[in-house]
């Protein structure tokens, strides 16, 4: 496999809760339309990292940052407003979303806050946006019903048309299915691959297994230091460091 | 929804692969029993240039197996169908080595005139390979009765192998001179019974694939009493 175009890029990167520091020097580069798993064991600094990427850290008034993350070369620290970068930078959590709404308005949600109001344009953006999450076929005939009465992998493939209705480059998922049951786990993992032919993923696993199943590159956190970021099929068939190999082999700790 | 699309894909993947190492095992006997005929020694060559491509590209399976148990963590049909495939590029790698073993010693021989007229060694070469062909396409279609008339094939080259030792022993009693190259000729012999041998494993290793059992079916389909070694008087 050959390096795609750099997409993201932190650069010795620290985050700090108040006193205690959660990254320690994360220096990362994210390549275009590939797949990167971020794995490690709970406390690793992995969630952490994915939220300074569309910089959800914000948030948290206790957290200070030093160090830089790149998004296409702009520093997103400094350069960009923070509307436009999570417009190009969407997320999925962890647990299904929706706002209670209907599934159409769910979709529409973030097109019409950045301006759009044709009605038609609507149609056609949650129309593709739900064909895009592998939704469209389930649901085309009740986009009308309350989104809640999804069942919970339905509900996230929503969360997910959610996120590409207003057009983002990167997405970031953070454990996208750990609250879901082992088919629609595999459903979002076949999406995944489908999506990366147009975005650029990064997501966050607990299930290392996942991790193997569908990321080009895999980078192993641990104690908020990055231990080893190469290919997957590295990681997991030839580790370099012998605490990556402990961790995938379940023998960490 | 049919699921795991990109785990199917690398199976389809290594199916494709699978069968490409297969025709290039075909096409190495095809050639080396050719040169070996035509004292060709520029086709001989060619044998082994391509043994070269067929190692290359036993590694390149090799690798997707290891990345697809890696990375997919198979189980059941799946498992079986990767661990088949890591075992027949093993046999089918071998039978691409004993082609260019051949290869080797219809260069040596390429100048001298033959002890005897090819007859056998041919109609043995024809055997190994159809069995070969057979054994690949029965992995290709899961065909288990196809794998199995393979395995039952075996005896008959094993035959044919016993019938050429027997003549070769004779010529090399009458003739002293003749020696080196009847032992060249044993040599190819049973280069030939081992790519049989070999064949009998892809078959073994596709009726495991199928049915999750793995039997030595050559020996279930050996002939009673038949000697292995023909005693020469």
């Amino acid at each position: 496999m050959t390096d795609g175009k750099l997409k993201i890029k932190t650069d010795n990167l620290n985050l700090f809760y108040s006193d205690i520091q959660a990254l320690k020097n994360v220096t990362v580069d994210i390549r275009e339309r590939e797949v990167t798993a971020l794995i490690g064991p709970s406390g690793c600094g992995k969630s952490t990292f994915i939220k300074t990427l569309n910089r959800m850290n914000d948030l948290v008034s206790s957290v200070r940052i030093t160090g830089d993350v790149y998004l296409d070369d702009l520093n997103i620290y400094r350069e960009y407003d923070i509307v436009d970068l999570r417009k190009r930078v969407g997320m999925v959590f962890q647990k299904p979303n929706p706002f209670p709404m209907s599934i159409y308005d769910n979709v529409a949600y973030g097109p019409r806050i950045h301006g759009v109001k044709s009605k038609s344009q609507l149609n056609e953006i949650v129309e593709e946006s739900l064909k895009s999450a592998a939704l469209w076929d389930e649901v085309k005939d009740r986009l009308k019903q309350n989104a809640l009465g999804l069942s919970g992998g339905q509900q996230q493939r929503l969360c997910i048309a959610r996120v590409l209705a207003v057009e983002p480059e990167v997405v970031l998922m953070d454990e996208p299915t750990s609250a879901l049951d082992p088919i629609s786990t595999l459903k979002i993992e076949d999406l995944i691959d489908e999506l990366k032919e147009k975005y650029t993923i990064v997501i966050v696993t607990h299930n290392m297994q996942q991790a193997g199943r569908i990321s080009d590159r895999t980078a192993f956190f641990l104690h908020g230091e990055v231990v080893e970021f190469d290919f997957t099929e590295n990681i997991f068939s030839k580790p370099s460091d012998k605490r990556t190999e402990d961790y995938i082999t379940g023998r960490f700790g | 929804m049919v699921t795991r699309h990109s785990f199917d894909h690398g199976l389809d993947d290594l199916h494709l692969d699978l069968i490409k190492m297969g025709s290039l095992v075909e096409e190495s006997i095809d050639n080396t029993i050719q040169a070996l005929k035509k004292q060709d020694v520029e086709m001989a060559r060619q044998v082994f240039l391509n043994d070269d491509v067929i190692d290359d590209l036993e590694q390149q399976i090799e690798k997707k197996c290891m990345n697809l148990i890696a990375r997919q963590q198979p189980l059941a049909k799946d498992l079986r169908t990767i661990s088949t495939a890591l075992k027949i590029i093993t046999d089918m790698e071998r039978i691409a080595d004993h082609s260019a073993d051949i290869a080797e010693l219809t260069i040596r021989m390429a100048n001298v005139k033959y002890i005897k007229p090819l007859i056998d060694i041919p109609k043995m070469a024809e055997l190994a390979k159809q069995m070969v062909n057979k054994s690949i396409d029965a992995y290709v279609r899961q065909d288990i009765i196809l794998a199995q008339e393979v395995c039952a094939s075996d005896d008959d080259v094993d035959d044919l192998f016993n019938k050429i030792v027997l003549e070769l022993v004779n010529i090399m009693k009458n003739d002293s001179e003749a020696v080196e190259q009847a032992i060249d000729f044993m040599f190819i012999a049973k280069y030939l019974e081992r790519m049989a041998d070999h064949a009998t494993n892809i078959g073994e290793w596709v009726v495991f694939n199928v049915t999750g059992e793995h039997d030595h079916l050559a020996r279930l389909f050996h002939k009673e009493g038949r000697q292995d070694f023909p005693h020469v008087k």
